[in-house]
């Protein structure tokens, strides 16, 4: 054939009593076109015990972020011939492990849970909408986008060693999200409960949030603008 | 076996099974949400143009106006009461999500930027209206994550990654409740509720070439089917016209609403031959159809002349990074294309259901019974495109859809709320509750020659050239026929993987059960529909049977047998929109 | 979540860190520069001379206050990360305190034993 791809998969069954290893699988597909997730579902048709998450298919919904060549990215919109073989995918780091490509993403989702992620506006609600200049409003462009993917999160070294005390790149992106919308009214509680040696202060800026975010986001310079408002406040 | 028990449960955690939870998280009633990922991923997300209320924030614009098209855009076959409730709820639907902090793009004023879809006019037909209110691209994904926060807010309690297997009832037909597994640890759970509402989305992956997400397999369907309840319209299913050609990802009608047109291999703009008046912004089955019968007649683009071209360029590239930002990428990734320099090539994919569940506008699920053909199924309730309310008749128009969540989800939730105050007592499990649920699991420990993978892929081909944008008695026939040896092999199919810990494998064959039924009542109910209306378009019955067809068919699978009911033509308050012929 | 978060520091502390980083990149050069400009010294005559004018042994000092500063964020950020037992941690924090100010006190009377 001829257009075999190689992939070196990172497999593990808790109920097998085996620890995990890597499998190394060739796989008959045409790259052109194709993205890893297509290559993966490919695989999964000849075996089905492979397990990953997957839905949209199109970079919007974040179920399918895995490690790929030691880079966090989503398989549906990673181009297959952008790829170096053998294809090394793993499981996103520093989360547990479920089974083979599946981590449990509840540590992630507490942090975000913990910023208390929604609107806060105790004032009357008027019978429109509330106003908010374009202006005001493009503030949340680069913020709103996020779909909670975890690549830069599970990127963060800081998050690694303090998954129960740091929010996180994502965490602190959307906790920046309500910060900025000018319909937000608790900045302070929110400056408040990010104002922690941990939940914050963990951020060295190594970056490698803004390298891994698929969709091009900065959480590095969200913390930042946090920063700025916690010195604001303060000096 | 686990049990759980909670007042109201909600099964998917799409934009309407999470605006129908925060009615009732709000309220001192518990309530569940199961959903097979984690809600956010669910297909509302990828939702791109927006949502329709008459808001009048650009332009001239009254509710009423916005009945009338969604009337005509249904081609008469949406009930009117239903389409009314819509239309009138639709203003506070949106302003509610405002204020939960959806962030809506905005006008200059500050209001919410509001842009022009398919099938909007003015004054019942007139000049083009700019109804659709719009976050980018990106709606779906700002509403969706705006209700999550919203029910983490009001402590929601989530089962993520449960997947839903049947409905539990008693023997005087009250929903009591439903079996499900959870994904990650292979263990049955039974959770009983007083309501049910099933909010577990569309079936588009029945189709080979379709723009749904992969979990849009129907499984509220495949429930209520199994429950003995019947499916309504399923023969109506919306072609998107703008899928990404040989992919099928979604461009939006957002596009051609801000300026985008369709162009054929020779360059020309041919909507203007098949809508002279609304030309690209005709009704999606209108210009789906117009796309299918450029490329059949050889007039399609690239070298197997198997799309169209979407023009956007002449938008200039500061408009399409404002405006379009996610289709850009969309079709950069998927189509190598950046639509700021060249047009996007572009087919027809399937996208929306218009049928499903029969409900009323309470959301509540209807069937035929004792007293007349819609009578309510105590406790069970359906919102969104599992539902077929009816509000998008035989065609949905563009933002509807978005708008049907959230209006029936809070009407639902709503309903729900008087429901259990008069029904303040659980009422007891039969003894066999779980076992429809626990045999469902059990078929699959059986081993068997047959594979999942292979007979989903077939059965998606077989829909696809069975069921696609053009149907006759013939093909729909020669489909069934394919669909009974299908479900021969999905008999002896079995799995390779018997493991417990997230085991996709087992719930891909669950799925594909749901689809095999849901494929089934699309065939039988499209076959039995000998007219031609809105997305169903019969060659050997090329025109709208009024006389005869201003009927839902409703689908029960025992037997395939098929009935109908009338439509509802009498809206709540205003005069009923008279059926006459559809053209823009 | 149960965290006891929103300690009401940190801010301080990068603050600090920003800060001592300034004074050490405004002061450092200068001591390296004078000092290489006066290098080869062999014996303590000679760096007793060095050091005999007053804004240079201020400037010293500045220095390493600000060098312990930074250091002392810098130390505790890295105990915080690796080091969970709090005990421990304070401990740890109590060593690398009592070296670095003892350090820059013991810095500060061997300046001012030269004059």
């Amino acid at each position: 054939m001829g257009m075999g791809m190689k992939f070196r998969l990172y497999r593990y069954d808790p109920e097998s009593g085996e620890p995990p290893f890597m499998q190394d699988v060739e796989l008959d597909i045409d790259p052109a076109g194709k993205m890893l997730l297509d290559a993966l579902i490919a695989i999964k048709a000849q075996d089905e015990t492979l397990a990953l998450r997957r839905s949209c298919r199109e970079g919007v919904c974040g179920s399918d972020a895995v490690n790929v060549n030691g880079r966090n990215r989503l398989a549906c919109i990673t181009p297959l011939g952008e790829l170096k073989e053998p294809v090394e995918v793993r499981p996103l780091p520093g989360l547990p492990v479920i089974r083979d490509l599946v981590v449990d993403m509840e540590p992630f989702f507490r942090q975000y849970r913990s910023i208390k992620p929604w609107l806060v506006n105790d004032d009357p609600e008027p019978e429109v909408e509330r106003l908010q200049s374009p202006e005001q409003r493009a503030r949340l462009d680069g913020l709103y986008e996020c779909i909670l993917c975890a690549c830069c999160t599970t990127a963060c070294p800081s998050f690694w060693w303090n998954p129960e005390t740091f929010v996180g790149p994502a965490g602190l992106l959307q906790a920046y999200r309500f910060i900025a919308d000018s319909r937000d009214e608790a900045i302070s509680a929110r400056l408040d409960h990010l104002e922690d040696p941990y939940r914050l202060y963990r951020c060295r800026g190594i970056l490698n949030c803004v390298d891994a975010c698929p969709k091009g986001l900065n959480p590095a310079e969200a913390i930042g603008r946090i920063r700025t408002q916690l010195v604001k406040r303060r000096v | 076996m686990k049990t759980r028990r909670f007042d109201a449960l909600i099964i998917g955690g799409g934009g309407a099974g999470l605006r129908a939870a925060l009615q009732l998280a709000r309220s001192d009633h518990t309530v569940a949400v199961v959903s097979k990922v984690f809600p956010t991923r669910s297909h509302t997300v990828s939702a791109q143009g927006g949502i329709t209320a008459a808001l009048a924030n650009v332009d001239d614009d009254r509710w009423e106006w916005h009945m009338y098209d969604t009337v005509k855009g249904g081609d008469w076959l949406g009930d009117q009461d239903a389409i009314e409730f819509m239309c009138r709820e639709a203003a506070s639907a949106v302003y509610e999500l405002e204020h939960m902090g959806l962030p809506f793009s905005r006008l200059d004023n500050g209001r919410i930027y509001q842009r022009p879809f398919g099938g909007q006019s003015k004054n019942f037909g007139g000049e083009q209206a700019t109804r659709t209110c719009a976050a980018a691209d990106r709606t779906g994904h700002a509403l969706l994550h705006t209700l999550y926060q919203q029910n983490i807010k009001h402590r929601t309690q989530f089962f993520d990654e449960y997947f839903a297997l049947d409905l539990v009832r008693d023997a005087e037909g009250y929903c009591l409740g439903v079996t499900a597994t959870s994904i990650e640890t292979g263990e049955p759970l039974l959770i009983e509720a007083r309501a049910t509402l099933l909010a577990t989305g569309g079936a588009g992956r029945v189709f080979g070439n379709s723009s749904n997400a992969m979990i849009n397999t129907g499984d509220g369907l495949g429930m209520v089917l199994r429950a003995g309840l019947p499916l309504q319209d399923m023969e109506f299913w919306q072609f998107h016209p703008t899928g990404i050609a040989g992919v099928g990802c979604l461009i939006t009608e957002g596009a051609r609403g801000e300026g985008g047109y369709l162009l054929n291999r020779h360059g020309e703009r041919f909507m203007q031959r098949y809508a002279p008046h609304a030309q690209d912004l005709a009704g999606r089955d209108v210009v789906a159809r117009a796309i299918a019968i450029e490329i059949a007649e050889g007039r399609g683009c690239g070298a197997q002349g198997d799309h169209v071209e979407l023009k956007l360029d002449h938008l200039g590239e500061a408009a399409i990074a404002q405006k379009l930002p996610g289709i850009r990428e969309l079709s950069i990734r998927f189509a190598g294309v950046d639509p700021a320099h060249a047009p996007i090539p572009v087919a027809p994919t399937a996208h929306y259901m218009m049928g499903g569940i029969p409900t009323n506008l309470h959301g509540q699920v209807v069937a035929p019974a004792r007293f007349g053909p819609e009578e309510p199924v105590p406790g069970l309730y359906a919102v969104g495109e599992c539902a077929c309310v009816s509000v998008h008749g035989a065609n949905r128009l563009g933002g509807n859809s978005l708008l049907d969540l959230v209006v029936f989800g809070r009407a639902a939730g709503r309903h729900m709320l008087e429901y259990l105050r008069d029904n303040p007592y659980p009422r007891p499990l039969p003894d066999d509750a779980a076992a429809a649920g626990l045999a469902r699991l059990a078929r699959w420990d059986r081993k068997g020659s047959e594979r999942v993978a292979a007979i989903t892929a077939d059965l998606r081909r077989l829909m696809q050239k069975h069921c696609g944008v053009f149907r006759t008695d013939g093909v729909l026939r020669e489909g069934l026929a394919e669909l009974d040896a299908l479900e021969a092999r999905l008999a002896q199919a079995g799995l390779q993987d018997t493991s417990r810990v997230f085991n996709t494998a087992r719930i891909e064959a669950l799925e594909l059960e749901n689809l095999v039924a849901v494929a089934r009542a699309t065939l039988v109910s499209a076959r039995a529909r000998t007219e031609s209306r809105g997305a169903h378009a019969r060659e050997d019955f090329p025109q709208r049977d009024d006389a005869n067809w201003l009927r839902h068919t409703l689908y029960v699978r025992e037997g395939d047998q098929l009935d109908t009911k009338p439509v509802r033509l009498k809206p709540l308050t205003v005069e009923s929109i008279k059926p006459k012929e559809r053209v823009y | 979540m149960k965290s006891a978060s929103g300690a009401h520091t940190g801010t301080g502390s990068w603050l600090l860190q920003r800060a001592t980083a300034v004074v050490l990149a405004l002061t450092l050069p200068v001591l390296i520069v004078y000092v290489l400009a006066a290098t080869p010294i062999d014996d303590f005559a000679g760096w007793q001379a060095l050091f005999s004018p007053l804004w240079l042994r201020v400037l010293g000092l500045l220095a390493a206050v600000a060098l312990a500063l930074h250091a002392w964020v810098g130390m505790r950020d890295l105990f915080m990360d690796y080091v969970r037992p709090t005990l421990l941690r304070l401990a740890l924090y109590l060593a690398v305190v009592v070296t670095l100010a003892g350090s820059v006190a013991w810095l500060a009377a061997v300046l001012w034993s030269v004059a």
